[in-house]
């Protein structure tokens, strides 16, 4: 078939069963968007900032489990999506990006709108492509998607100058991807699950430490069955959030940084940590010399450099969670539940001792108390976003999480900004679940701009605007470790947040009590349009446990006891 | 944590294309790995090159490098030497007013002689192991070398 370079990115996209695309249009990249007009195979879905489009697609990827597409223009407009980019990088989503380049003739002139787009986007992209012939892109563009979602997952950024989507060349999309250099390792030595297996069945006190990989993977229900057939405890990362159900017997909770007292106890005492794709990273793991000091480690991931790069591993298994896990399960019989029964009755005796909790005020809101609330009121019918700062961590820590794929945030980048464009993009992918946003009066505004697309396309995101007039997760540091200089993190001046809703067609609610929340919900969700609910709380609440920056994870920042008050 | 930095080899087989090569520097510059000497030429009859890298790290960082390196996609094998040849050519421009018999003595002993000779200049050339070419450097610094040119290593597994 012989089509334009243009012609052939959409029929990629069709090939791949892409049916929704988030972009933003301009002079590199219009050949495309021309074409795009001409189709109806996928809808384009135009957000006001190219950072928000690609945000919108690592949404849209993490609820969907598919590739999240974005598409951009050249200079300022690849710039912009730069941070997209990274962010999907640290939290392993799976993208493809396409951006337009100024024609060949130009690269290197520094003609209007150039920027090295790949030299910029090769530290923060799995992998990239500048494609110099109309006659690669067929191949190139699979190999994208297929880069995109195999293996350990990221984003994949292919830049086409002006003249390559305009070239007409043979487009033949049925050969398979062949790529020599590039093939991982699904799974797992089965010596090596055996070895790993008999040493659970040897240790005393186990605990799953449950990562991330294991979203990617599919493989949330084949762990809860693991856990459930071992009687082995379980804690959970932020990203993780939503493997076991929130009610499970087994589910400590999160650990790391802002985990629970239980949790970061658990991991302290247990002897054989079994890292199901978790990476180790240093708000989990807090001083790495005191992490899980006595015990053995089992490491499950995909990338083999995540094995042993903070913790060395005693039974490193590279490969794809699910298949790993499905191969545990053979073994599943060799471990006695019985066996850890008082090791499970220490870890409840650690979280009756300090359970996750806050106090009740009855001047304002507490924050915690919105985010139960709205695990009341919506549960399971509800997708849960969320932006950077105290309002994330206790949405984490307090969200009564029932399903993988539930929870969307941004955890290695801690991209501000993030929250509000993925929530489209979750709505978009999962449009039969409410999709909220927990946000805060500093991130919201980082992508403001976006309401005008949630109006445009319908996508009523409710964005529920913890507002403490602060900077709260910097304030929060500032107070503790600062001696409570404030710098720059005031945020008394601020807009009207209803007005500002309104203005761009959604709507908006300013709230001061538990039953105006009730009510505002219960409208928003009603009334099915985008909408700001800005819940007035308590301004110097600070998100409890914490281990100090550096610190080990059972030297603890707790709650203090409330004063019995008669 | 104390851990001891030690030069490695590692030799890296790359598909041939274009920014390959900024693809593992950059990955050496932004994970803050050194790079001591790279050398890099295309594999005869193969669409691959073969890069020499000498570096240096703790055992847990060179495990990291050859990690990482190998997670890059065009990146085909990568080698960490334990048992190898290593050879290392230096250029080395002398006034010609230097003692040209006891340059190419020095040359001689280091696998090496005199490449040319001009009106005002004379070029030496030596390929050894890595630090033998060192040592060479140091034993002609009194014949006032002008320029001096080192190819960076390249090895082969025994
Ligand atoms: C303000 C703030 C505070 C934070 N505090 C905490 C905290 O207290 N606790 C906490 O846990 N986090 C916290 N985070 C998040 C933290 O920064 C990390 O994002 C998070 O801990 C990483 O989770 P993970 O280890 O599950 O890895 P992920 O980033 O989810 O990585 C997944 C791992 O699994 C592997 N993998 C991927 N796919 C597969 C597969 N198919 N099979 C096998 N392996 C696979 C990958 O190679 C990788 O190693 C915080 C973030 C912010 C912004
Ligand atoms: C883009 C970006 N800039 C700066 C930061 C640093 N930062 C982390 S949390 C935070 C405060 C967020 O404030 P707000 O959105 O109001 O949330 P709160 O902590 O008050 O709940 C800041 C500035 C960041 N994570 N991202
Ligand atoms: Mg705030």
């Amino acid at each position: 078939m012989q089509i334009s370079g243009a012609q052939m990115v959409i029929e990629a996209f069709i090939a791949e069963g892409v049916d929704t695309v988030f972009g933003y249009p301009g002079g590199a990249i219009m050949n495309v968007y021309d074409e795009i007009y001409k189709q109806d195979k996928f809808q384009h879905i135009l957000n006001r900032h190219e950072q928000a489009s690609v945000h919108a697609a690592e949404g849209y990827a993490k609820a969907s489990g598919k590739v999240g597409v974005a598409m951009i223009t050249s200079g300022p407009g690849f710039t912009n999506a730069v941070t997209g980019l990274a962010d999907a990088y640290m939290d392993s989503i799976p993208l493809v990006v396409v951006s337009g380049q100024v024609p060949m003739s130009l690269i290197g002139t520094d003609a209007f709108q150039e920027i090295d787009a790949v030299g910029i986007s090769r530290p923060c992209t799995k992998h990239n492509y500048l494609v110099t012939d109309a006659n690669d892109l067929a191949r190139v563009l699979k190999e994208a998607f297929y880069i995109a979602r195999s293996g350990r997952p990221g984003p994949v950024h292919v830049d086409i100058p002006k003249d390559v989507t305009a070239q007409i060349a043979e487009f033949d999309y049925s050969k398979p991807v062949d790529l020599e250099t590039y093939k991982p390792h699904t799974k797992g030595s089965t010596r090596q699950i055996k070895k790993a297996m008999e040493a659970i069945a040897n240790s005393k006190r186990p605990l799953f430490y449950l990562g991330g990989g294991i979203i990617n993977s599919n493989a949330a229900y084949e762990v809860r069955d693991l856990i459930h057939r071992t009687g082995i405890p379980a804690v959970e990362t932020f990203m993780a959030r939503g493997t076991l159900s929130h009610d499970d017997k087994y589910l400590i909770s999160m650990l790391g940084m802002h985990g629970s007292y239980a949790a970061n106890m658990a991991m302290s005492e247990t002897d054989m940590v079994i890292a199901l794709g978790a990476r180790f990273d240093d708000r989990v793991t807090g001083k790495l010399s005191e992490f899980a000091k006595n015990a053995g480690v089992i490491h499950v991931d995909i990338d083999p450099a995540s094995i042993s790069k903070l913790v060395n591993a005693d039974f490193p298994i590279v490969g794809d969670v699910k298949n790993v896990v499905e191969e545990m399960l053979e073994l599943a019989d060799t471990i006695n539940p019985d066996h850890y029964e008082s090791w499970r009755e220490t870890i409840n005796n650690f979280d009756e001792l300090h359970p996750l909790a806050f106090h009740e005020d009855s001047e304002r809101l507490k924050p915690q108390w919105v985010v139960k609330r709205v695990g009341e009121l919506l549960g399971d019918n509800a997708n849960i976003s969320t932006d950077v700062g105290q309002h994330q961590m206790w949405a984490a820590q307090f969200y009564p999480f029932t399903r993988p794929r539930q929870f969307i945030s941004s955890g290695g980048l801690g991209t501000m900004g993030f929250g509000f464009p993925a929530a489209m993009g979750v709505k978009a992918a999962s449009p039969e679940k409410t999709s909220i946003n927990f946000t805060g009066d500093g991130s919201i505004l980082m992508n403001v701009q976006e309401l005008m697309t949630a109006v445009e396309k319908k996508l009523p995101v409710i964005n529920i605007i913890l507002n403490n007039n602060f900077l709260g997760m910097v304030r929060q540091w500032q107070t503790l470790f600062y001696d409570k200089r404030h710098s720059e993190t005031d945020l008394s001046v601020q807009p009207d947040f209803v007005k500002l809703s309104e203005a761009f067609g959604g709507i908006g609610y300013r709230v001061h009590t538990k039953e105006e929340f009730d009510a505002a919900l219960k409208d928003a969700v009603e009334k099915n349009v985008v909408a700001f609910i800005e819940v007035l709380v308590e301004r110097f609440e600070n998100v409890m446990p914490m281990v100090p920056a550096g610190g080990s994870l059972f030297n603890m920042m707790l709650l203090e006891k409330k004063k019995e008050t008669k | 944590m104390t851990e001891n930095s030690e030069r490695r080899v590692i030799s890296v087989i790359v598909v041939n294309e274009a920014s390959v090569l900024s693809r593992i520097t950059d990955l050496f510059s932004g994970r803050g790995y050194n790079i001591t000497s790279l050398t890099v030429a295309p594999i005869p009859d193969s669409k691959y090159s073969r890069l020499t890298i000498v570096t240096s790290g703790s055992v847990r960082v060179i495990e990291q490098i050859t990690k990482q390196l190998h997670k890059l996609i065009p990146v085909l094998r990568v080698y960490e030497h334990c048992d190898l040849v290593e050879k290392e050519m230096a250029l080395v421009k002398f006034p010609i007013t230097e003692n040209i018999s006891d340059i190419n003595s020095l040359c001689d002993a280091y696998n090496g002689k005199i490449v040319d000779i001009g009106d005002d200049m004379i070029i030496g050339m030596v390929t050894d192991e890595p630090k033998r070419v060192e040592n060479f450097l140091s034993a002609i610094k009194k014949y006032n070398p002008k320029e001096i040119v080192r190819s960076g290593a390249v090895a082969l597994e025994r």
